[in-house]
């Protein structure tokens, strides 16, 4: 699955080696067994707020989007991020599509494992709106600070 | 009224921007429907049975009259020159073509209106009281709450991929006529008692197959919290709501499998551990939209008008008209005009562009250039002067909008049913349609009083009819229409689901069905008692067996 991730604001085709993948369960239950493991695949209903490890280590975290319209890893992605404080990679793997790119983004998710067609102007979508209006975990001012700020230099 | 800045402006367009794109994907087939369906159904746009409908987003059911004739022109330009206001303050255009729909969208763009949210499994419009700054009182205008909620949850990047859709309304009186308690979240605004403004937070409310009134989790929340409250209530539903079945997705299924006890418990744990600073806006962002909800220069004037008496003497219809579709305001000398979009034998909730032409127009002379659609498929002019009614009711029935039977037994809610909609098993329109032929007579109606009948059209329940004082549900039985009675539900501050009276009625016996219960109803009344009292009063089985009693 070709990989996508984002780099400043640009979304760029991404060649890699392929991760060594350990699943939140098995890491939980042994990690001595997975000494070469660089990602950790959570899977979509497991609570982030009570993860029982140190994801800090990993080079990337790969979340899970079986469905388009199963969007519980729009909040994992943000809480490990706001929550647990992780800076590393979090990779969206699944029914990733265009059009959910710019919320994925916003949630916190930065690499993207996307079908080649679901790609086309994938960068496009992530410049459609100019502003947001709430906070998330991608440090996007949201509008009502754009307000306070021009009012402020007025 | 709120007004957009380059801010809110911006975000429109390039939605509409965007859609235009999806649209050209989807013609070009660079996308299948199977593709494009979600897109669309972010925007709005559904595909019914016959043709494409739009559902156009009034946010808390707040018109201007420039936004009112967008809406009436865009009918003309792109529809039948009709349209239909709905039970969440939205209006829906039944013909659209899908090639039109990014031109309609950027006509209404032009007025500061969208389609953003009115569909798809996000936070919907949210809805508030149709007398909000008008009413008698009202703890603060419930709109400030609810454009903060607009502009929070617009392109919500986490809550957008909701396990089921979510509604929220707010109101801010003792008397609800928002109807919070059948919402996903209902909201009341009230004074404690160390005189603080707070919220009542009420979850899991909701109609549709499984009905739910909803349960209070939190009984004071300080108001300038509410966002950071929202993210937590919004957040703990995303991750722990059903998504193995559509019809248990909802979040009063969840919050009634854990219990309303420790679902408030995961809200409050979800709160406390969140970093709320960025959620909740700062007072002067507060206050900056409290300033588009200051209340207009209400002229000085005595509360009573002697125009508006001796009209109401000279003309009886007025006078009726008067009682029945008027309420009081809480400047003296105005009053707050009810439009109803019943007319006897119509379709409710349906208006001619003319009409919205004619609304605007009275609207712009007499009520501060200021429209609501109401959760009961009515218009309303929030402010007008008592001096003025005469006038604005001879503008109104000239305009053919002038039937007096606001909250009456021909006011009826009532879903599209067969006729438009793919998901129903009966028809609806002709019931309701029936129903209002039968009590034509509007002195018959006025004497019945308040009695409120909502029919739906399937089990999905957009007609509302579990929270209706009579509810009429459609059912397929071997392909012919059947149509089961429920009795007692209502919507307000005094929630109830209705209780099915027994087996279902054909489509011929249905209005003679509402007949007897009226007819029980006015023999064993007591004194000013709505049908609704009389029936808790008297019980169930009472009418039950009127109902069912051998003619």
């Amino acid at each position: 699955m070709p990989l996508l991730k984002l780099i400043g604001d640009r979304l760029l085709p991404a060649i890699e080696e392929a991760k060594n993948e350990v699943s939140l369960e098995d890491w939980r239950a042994n990690r001595i067994a997975h000494p070469d493991a660089t990602a950790l695949v959570i899977p979509n209903d497991a609570d982030i707020d009570d993860l029982r490890c140190d994801v800090s280590g990993f080079s990337a975290i790969i979340l899970e989007f079986p469905a388009f319209k199963d969007g519980r890893a729009y909040s994992q992605a943000r809480l490990l991020r706001e929550r647990i404080g992780y800076t590393g990679e979090i990779r969206a793997r699944g029914d990733v599509l265009r059009d959910q790119l710019l919320y994925m983004v916003r949630c916190g998710v930065n690499g993207f494992e996307i079908a080649g067609a679901a790609s086309d102007g994938a960068e496009t979508a992530l410049q459609e709106f100019s502003f947001a209006y709430q906070a998330s975990s991608d440090g996007a001012t949201p509008v009502w600070k754009r307000r306070r700020n021009r009012a402020a230099a007025a | 009224m709120y007004r957009y800045d380059e801010f809110d402006a911006t975000m429109v367009a390039e939605r509409v921007e965007q859609f235009r794109g999806q649209v050209a994907r989807r013609l070009s087939g660079d996308l299948t429907e199977d593709q494009f369906k979600p897109l669309r159904l972010m925007n709005g746009l559904y595909l019914q049975l016959h043709a494409y409908m739009l559902r156009v987003a009034i946010p808390y059911g707040t018109l201007s009259s420039k936004q009112m004739r967008a809406l009436a022109e865009a009918s003309r330009k792109y529809d039948k020159g009709y349209a239909h206001f709905t039970t969440r303050q939205n209006l829906q255009y039944n013909w659209p073509a899908l090639v039109d729909v990014p031109d309609l969208l950027d006509d209404l763009a032009k007025v500061e209106m969208h389609a953003i949210q009115t569909s798809g499994n996000c936070i919907r419009n949210v809805t508030s009281d149709q007398y909000a700054g008008a009413a008698q009182g009202e703890v603060e205008d419930p709109r400030i709450w609810c454009e903060v909620i607009r502009q929070w949850s617009t392109f919500h990047p986490e809550f957008s991929y909701l396990p089921r859709k979510f509604k929220i309304a707010v109101t801010a009186c003792d008397h609800d006529r928002a109807a919070v308690k059948v919402h996903d979240i209902g909201l009341r605004l009230y004074k404690n008692d160390a005189g603080e403004t707070g919220f009542e937070v009420m979850v899991g409310g909701g109609l549709g197959r499984t009905p739910y009134i909803g349960q209070t989790i939190r009984k004071f929340l300080p108001k300038d919290h509410l966002l950071s409250y929202l993210e937590a209530i919004l957040r703990v539903y995303n991750l722990q709501g059903r998504r193995d079945n559509m019809y248990k997705a909802r979040i009063k299924i969840l919050l009634n499998a854990k219990g309303a006890d420790d679902f408030a418990s995961l809200v409050e744990k979800e709160w406390a551990a969140m970093d709320a600073k960025d959620v909740d806006l700062p007072a002067d962002e507060i206050a900056r939209i409290r300033d588009y909800f200051a209340a207009p220069e209400f002229e000085p004037l005595p509360e009573t008008s002697a125009g508006l008496d001796s009209n109401s003497t000279k003309n009886k219809a007025f006078g009726r008209w008067v009682r029945t579709n008027t309420h009081g305001h809480r400047a003296p000398g105005y009053a707050i005009v009810n439009i109803s979009l019943k007319p006897i034998g119509g379709i409710p909730g349906d208006a001619s562009d003319a009409q919205m032409d004619a609304v605007a127009d009275i609207a712009e002379q007499h009520s501060f250039d200021e429209i609501r659609v109401t959760h009961e498929q009515n218009l309303v002019l929030p402010h007008v002067k008592k001096d003025d009614l005469y006038a604005v009711y001879l503008a109104l029935e000239a305009a053919e909008l002038a039937t007096a039977n606001i909250g009456l037994v021909s006011d009826i809610i009532a879903c599209p049913g067969l006729d438009y909609c793919s998901l129903a098993n009966t028809r609806s329109i002709p019931i309701a349609q029936r129903i209002s032929e039968r009590f034509a007579d509007l002195g018959v109606q006025e004497d019945i009083g308040e009695l409120k009948i909502k029919i739906s059209g399937c089990i999905n329940a957009c007609g509302h009819h579990h929270v209706g004082h009579i509810g009429i549900l459609g059912v397929d039985k071997k392909g012919e229409e059947f149509y089961q009675i429920t009795l007692g539900g209502s919507g307000a501050e005094d929630a109830s689901i209705g209780e099915i009276a027994g087996r279902g009625l054909s489509s011929g016996e249905v209005v003679d069905a509402v007949e007897k219960l009226v007819g029980y109803y006015r023999e064993n009344r007591q004194d000013t008692e709505r049908f609704l009292d009389t029936y808790r009063r008297l019980g169930a089985e009472k009418f039950k067996e009127a109902l069912y009693a051998a003619a």
